[in-house]
């Protein structure tokens, strides 16, 4: 329920920003306004622009389904975009010992770089005053699709979008167990993955800072 | 006096030792040049000899630019800042293209000659990683450069994305759009669509020339006054959409924690901030007339007012700015200052168009936490003159 809010919230920012917006006028308007409503004053400004832009250039060529599908692999929120296929943390363990323990730890606790794995003690969230609490999926990723989205893109590093899509959801579910999130026998697929509750998720507020009206004397933000 | 803070500076900065090589090397040139028939015409410029600016790569992933050695506003597009997540990649702009799709009525290619077809504009903003602080610890022996070498300020060319919006027929319904990149991290952010009708461009254009590898070419993103890690570099997919995506960089990296126990999230405007570039380490002063000058911006729009102290913060006198203030765009301020000798702590404050006031870092630490210095920090930064003329950067710690 509050996670609905949330999103709610974000996309009511996106509107207010719309709305905020000087130059913003509703796209399907931009593309009538091609002729100057007969309504209009004949105080024309006298310097006419040299000439009207077109509502289309006819610039590019469509793009075809196949080039759509070969480049379209963002994973959102509420699981769109997730591959058939599924992994379980038994499949997942072998992949991440051979190719990721080596930059995230044994146990995605020990680094070098960012530690993956680890709950802080009653889900608290106290990043702000303790530099030292470690950022992971389980303590600060608002959204357990993230993971698969990222990995499948990004990851490894020597050779970034070569797994396959069953060997990533092998990675996300044993990352999943290793937080504790999910037990060692669930099995992670298109549908179960974005039900997955995340103890940071509903910690994350969308910023107002740019907001037309800023809350009156607030300086620090 | 400016010819020894040159030599002083050249080579990598806050380096002195450097700083000595490259005053030999000046000595290569003839005492009399007006004796010695000069160099020939050549196909392309370089700098002078003498002059040897440098980025300064911190790890793999990021190099500052050496404010300290700069003048005026425009940074040289091979001293602008980089910050990347899989490496710079190489794109040959022939194979390069830029696909639209999501919620359109047309999801279309576009070549990098199609981008360029399209009406251009040219911009001058300043790009900052909202990472760009370096000023956290007790090193006092820290250059502008260290301190805050993610920031960079180009002229932009490229086209508005709501031209290319236009074309592809954008539902109006459709409320944020992903970018995507072409790098190895194949880096995603979700902007709001309102940002496309704001001011946003496809950029190819970067002072004059083709953008820079290191700053997106062929193509790039550019969200004028918006964190850097916004504005995705080698561009190659667009994909509206009517919510955000939650990408790892926008989710687990990019967000501030706030001492109320949230989470800032979507934290895209780069809230207003100065930095005296001289007199900064390492330079010694001499006694006498002391132009301070600095740079000073705001994603919010315009400089208003760029106020310096000299006295620790006790009293501060507005700068003189440097016309044309430029919306989204680095602004050098001056202020004239007679040094007579003793210590003091020199600083600069700045207020944009929005009357939003540069804080203090005891005012972001209510608002953000003693930890959360990884984004947006922006506190006013001080400079200790020390009665011998050295200048060290006023540490406070966090």
């Amino acid at each position: 329920m509050k996670s609905a809010l949330r999103l709610v919230a974000i996309g009511v920012l996106g509107l207010i920003c719309v709305a905020g917006d000087r130059n913003a006028v509703p796209l399907a308007a931009q593309a009538r306004t091609t002729a100057p409503a007969k309504a209009q004053p004949a105080k024309a400004p006298a310097k006419a622009p040299s000439a009207k832009e077109p509502a289309r250039f006819g610039i590019g060529r469509p793009a075809t389904p196949a080039e759509i599908t070969a480049w379209d692999i963002d994973v959102g929120p509420d699981g769109v975009g997730l591959p058939p296929g599924r992994g379980t943390p038994a499949d997942g363990a072998p992949i991440y010992t051979s190719r990721c323990a080596g930059c995230h730890g044994k146990t995605g606790k020990e680094g070098p770089n960012d530690v993956l794995a680890g709950r802080l003690p009653g889900d608290a969230f106290p990043f702000a005053r303790d530099p030292r609490a470690p950022k992971t999926i389980g303590s600060y990723w608002p959204y357990a699709t993230t993971a698969f989205d990222y990995i499948r893109r990004a990851m490894p590093p020597d050779a970034p979008g070569s797994l396959k899509d069953n060997e990533v959801y092998g990675l996300v579910a044993y990352l999943l167990f290793l937080n504790e999130l999910i037990p060692a026998d669930a099995s992670i697929d298109a549908t179960s993955l974005p039900k997955v509750k995340m103890p940071a998720h509903d910690r994350f507020v969308p910023d107002t800072r740019g907001a037309p009206k800023p809350a009156p004397g607030a300086k620090s933000r | 006096m400016k010819v020894s803070r040159r030599a002083l500076l050249a080579g990598a900065a806050g380096v002195v030792a450097l700083g000595k090589t490259a005053a030999m090397q000046a000595s290569q040139a003839p005492s009399d040049p007006s004796k010695v028939r000069g160099k020939p015409s050549r196909a392309l410029g370089q700098r002078a000899p003498f002059e040897k600016p440098q980025r300064q790569p911190r790890g793999v992933a990021s190099s500052g630019t050496p404010h300290q050695d700069l003048y005026g506003t425009i940074t040289p597009a091979d001293l602008h800042f980089e910050r990347h997540h899989g490496g710079v990649p190489e794109i040959d702009p022939k194979t390069y293209s830029l696909l639209i799709h999501g919620m359109v009525e047309r999801p279309m290619v576009f070549t990098l000659a199609d981008l360029k077809r399209f009406p251009s504009v040219s911009r001058v903003h300043f790009l900052e990683c909202s990472g760009n602080f370096g000023g956290r610890g007790t090193a006092t022996e820290l250059t502008p450069q260290q301190l805050a070498g993610l920031t960079s300020t180009s002229e932009w060319t490229g086209v508005a994305l709501a031209t290319l919006f236009r074309e592809v027929g954008a539902s109006p319904k459709a409320t944020w759009f992903l970018a995507e990149g072409q790098d190895a991290a194949v880096l995603t952010r979700s902007i709001p669509v309102s940002k496309a009708h704001d001011d946003a461009l496809i950029a190819y254009g970067q002072n004059g020339e083709a953008i820079r590898p290191e700053q997106g070419y062929p193509a790039r993103l550019l969200l004028p006054g918006w964190e850097g890690n916004s504005n995705v570099k080698w561009l190659r997919r667009i994909e509206l959409s009517d919510r955000p995506f939650m990408t790892r960089e926008e989710t687990s990296k990019y967000t501030e924690p706030m001492a109320d126990g949230t989470a800032r999230i979507f934290s895209f405007l780069m809230d207003a901030r100065s930095l005296i570039t001289y007199p900064a380490y390492p330079v010694t002063l001499s006694r006498g007339w002391v132009e301070i000058n600095g740079i000073a911006w705001t994603g919010s729009g315009k400089i208003r007012r760029v106020d310096v102290s000299t006295d620790g913060g006790a009293t501060w006198t507005p700068a003189r700015l440097q016309e044309p203030v430029l919306s989204k765009a680095h602004t050098r301020f001056r202020h004239l200052w007679n040094w007579t000798g003793g210590e003091a702590v020199i600083m600069s404050r700045a207020v944009d168009e929005t009357g939003y006031v540069q804080p203090t870092r005891d005012v972001l630490i209510a608002a953000r936490g003693v930890s959360s210095v990884g984004y947006h920090v922006n506190p006013i930064t001080g400079w200790l003159i020390r009665p011998d003329g050295t200048v060290v950067y006023r540490a406070e710690p966090w």
